[in-house]
């Protein structure tokens, strides 16, 4: 039986959208803050995974490219990625890296450094992507930040096209640093709100 | 016997990719924790376990009995 497709099974257009406007314009990296919060609302909004569960662009755009499109090999991960340390590993790493990009941000702000025209990939390789910089009329730093969060994008959508070749096509899943908050947030509301409960 | 889904809760990333394939709406992720299955609904055909990333959903055999006592 077929089930009737809704309109966030869509979603994967807005992600592969993303993806393209960033070879055209660096500035429109910035949509990709929508990616960010917005899990981080609803689970401590709501203590749900709705965003995994329903509205995640890019686990859709996975689930075609490595289903209906077949580039997928659909064999089990290896053990060490499902398992937490490298789960909660991941997150540290990844936040780390994120902070880091801040910082970049906040130096270009405060004029200390000149805007880097370069998209970095997989935390190492530096490539030049000055054509998708047209000027701003903010400051540079607007610009830097746009760079450094496209680098982030980048980089977890080529490991998880990685997985996905070499696993099942959702694999990115397993270690999404946003997952795994997300279902950290989660625990925590749980128990906390259980808590509250007993103690009445 | 009958075949039934099991999620192996302390592994599950409760991305919900089960819940999607699931045509008897068998599958939830109450709270974002994990993943939980109507042992009622389910008629084990095994699609979530095929299409869960992490691989922590197995069939298991159940026997009639056990079965009854589930409803």
């Amino acid at each position: 039986m077929k089930q009737k497709k809704k309109w966030y099974d869509y979603l994967w257009i807005f992600s592969l959208t993303y993806l393209i406007l960033g070879f055209f314009n660096i500035l429109f990296a910035w949509l990709g803050l929508i990616c960010f919060f917005l899990p981080l609302i609803i689970s401590i909004g709501w203590g749900n995974k709705a965003y995994c569960n329903k509205f995640c662009g890019r686990g859709q755009l996975f689930s075609l490219l490595g289903g209906r499109f077949g580039l997928s090999r659909k064999k089990d991960m290896p053990k060490w990625m499902k398992s937490k340390i490298f789960r909660y590993g991941f997150l540290i790493f990844f936040f780390v890296m994120f902070f880091l990009m801040l910082w970049n941000t906040y130096l270009v702000f405060a004029g200390t450094r000149e805007l880097n025209q370069k998209i970095t990939l997989l935390w190492t390789f530096k490539i030049p992507w000055h054509w998708a910089y047209h000027g701003t009329v903010f400051s540079d730093g607007v610009a830097q930040f746009a760079f450094g969060f496209y680098s982030i994008m980048l980089t977890s959508t080529i490991l998880g096209i990685i997985t996905m070749i070499l696993c099942k096509p959702r694999s990115w899943c397993v270690y999404c640093p946003m997952g795994t908050m997300t279902q950290l947030i989660c625990k925590a509301k749980y128990v906390t709100s259980s808590q509250k409960n007993s103690e009445k | 016997m009958k075949r039934k889904a099991i999620v192996s809760i302390r592994e599950c990333v409760a991305c919900g990719c089960c819940v999607k394939v699931c045509s008897r709406k068998a599958i939830s992720v109450p709270f974002g924790i994990y993943a939980e299955i109507n042992q009622n609904l389910c008629v084990g055909c095994g699609k979530c376990s095929q299409e869960c990333p992490a691989s922590v959903i197995h069939l298991e055999e159940v026997s009639h009995e056990a079965e009854k006592e589930m409803v």
